[in-house]
């Protein structure tokens, strides 16, 4: 068994668990964050993704034990004061999700594309999303959805 | 979709790790950015004894220039490379490929050393690294070794790099001012694994070719440096005749197999088709 320590949305967190154990079934049951989703379990679909050390990263793939001293970030991170995060109301507002399954890892990919890229064009946005995989082929709304947030988010920036 | 147990080593200095891997005989696996692996280990397709994780080793990521080469450290993350402006200056094609590997959140992890190291077939970086002529360094427990890249690739994800070596640095020559360059690849989906891939860098003087390079990814199981291909247009330039003619070429010095993704006479087919287009492409963008 091995000693976790990390922060995860602001929160410092202590754990134990064996060192094979999957970042995101530490999360979702050590932590009990379970907004974060376990699809594929290899690194395809996407929707475990979550933000480690401020970058986009595949919790699937990772180890537990290599997140001690890191700090991560969650779907549950994004609300501010009881208020959706800016991200999170363009994909309400235009319609970027339908079952929600891959919207954890959607929100958390977008969220590192406009930190690198504020104002991408349409393909871009597609190539970077292109990482997440919608069963519901909803893609068109969540394109609207990060092209409606980067101008709001860059402003806050 | 678990991995199975494995005892977990993750040293601070670079000798703790050989010493780490030397314990085990060859049934220890290195960890780099894991995004190969780590699904080979859900998979339970690999089932090392233990597992070297090279994670919090900090002086193995790093990007420097020496002796007219960019040396990265095996840690360096794709997603630095991406943004480096020493690759966008030195070492264009590598800028431009590090684009097709994988996705976002992939890059975040992934490292050139990773990739080079395991050798998939249908990869971009070890496609750049043969293309480009460059070398690796491999740390064991009697010192460094330099292989070069025509040395390294031995079959499907197998390299020469011994069981208990680690694979530590990556050189490549710094790209000739003025050097065109490509990568051409064919993938069903951005960011999916290449069927086929052309990386090409073309150093050219008015319709002289001075220098041509070409290496293919997902063509065979190996990186293929079409020699001959590039033959035919540093004797007879870079005109359209001579341009079809080594992409023609290009399809006969390729032994590709066929997968649930493609026949092989269809990784034939495009091998020749992405090599015209990525070289229209490279010599649109050379100077000189």
């Amino acid at each position: 068994m091995v000693t976790v320590r990390l922060k995860i949305n602001g929160v410092a967190h202590e754990g134990r668990c064996e060192p094979r154990k999957l970042l995101v079934d530490f999360i979702r049951e050590d932590l009990g964050l379970t907004g974060t989703h376990v699809g594929c379990e290899h690194g395809i679909c996407g929707a475990c993704t979550i933000m480690f050390n401020g970058e986009a990263a595949r919790s699937c793939i990772m180890l537990a034990v290599q997140a001690d001293g890191a700090e991560l970030a969650t779907v549950e991170g994004l609300m501010r004061d009881g208020k959706l995060h800016p991200l999170q109301e363009a994909f309400r507002e235009h319609h970027g999700l339908q079952c929600g399954f891959c919207t954890p890892g959607m929100l958390m990919t977008a969220l590192d594309l406009l930190r690198t890229n504020p104002s991408p064009s349409d393909r871009e946005i597609r190539e970077g999303i292109s990482a997440v995989l919608c069963r519901c082929t909803g893609y068109q709304g969540i394109v609207n959805a990060v092209r409606a947030a980067a101008p709001i988010l860059a402003s806050s920036r | 979709m678990k991995p199975p147990k494995f005892e977990y080593h993750a040293p601070m200095t670079l000798d703790e790790a050989v010493a780490a891997l030397g314990r085990y005989g060859g049934d220890a696996k290195v960890l780099a950015g894991g995004q190969s692996l780590m699904p080979l280990l859900n998979f339970r397709l690999a089932r090392p004894a233990a597992l070297v994780d090279l994670n919090r080793i900090a002086s193995l990521a790093y990007i420097r220039e020496q002796d007219g080469q960019v040396r990265f450290g095996a840690m360096t993350r794709q997603r630095t490379i991406e943004f480096s402006p020493v690759v966008a200056q030195r070492l264009p094609l590598l800028k431009e490929a590090t684009r097709w590997v994988g996705h976002l959140p992939i890059r975040t992890r992934g490292t050139i050393g990773g990739s080079i190291a395991h050798a998939d077939p249908s990869a971009e970086y070890p496609a750049v690294l043969a293309a480009l002529e460059g070398e690796v360094v491999a740390r064991g427990a009697k010192g460094d070794r330099v292989i070069r890249a025509a040395d390294l690739f031995q079959t499907y994800l197998t390299t020469s790099l011994g069981s208990e070596e680690i694979l530590t640095e990556v050189r490549l020559p710094a790209m000739p001012a003025g050097a065109g360059y490509a990568l051409e690849e064919f993938a069903r989906r951005h960011g999916d694994f290449a069927i086929v891939g052309i990386a090409a860098v073309v150093v050219r003087e008015g319709q002289r070719c001075k220098l041509a390079r070409l290496a293919t990814a997902g063509a065979g199981p190996v990186p293929v440096r079409l020699r001959a291909a590039e033959q035919i247009l540093e004797k007879d330039g870079l005109g359209e005749a001579a341009i079809d003619a080594a992409a023609r070429k290009a399809t006969e010095l390729v032994e590709p197999d066929a997968d649930i993704h493609a026949s092989a006479d269809y990784r034939r087919h495009l091998t020749g088709v992405l090599t015209k287009r990525a070289l229209i492409r490279a010599i649109g963008v050379a100077r000189g």
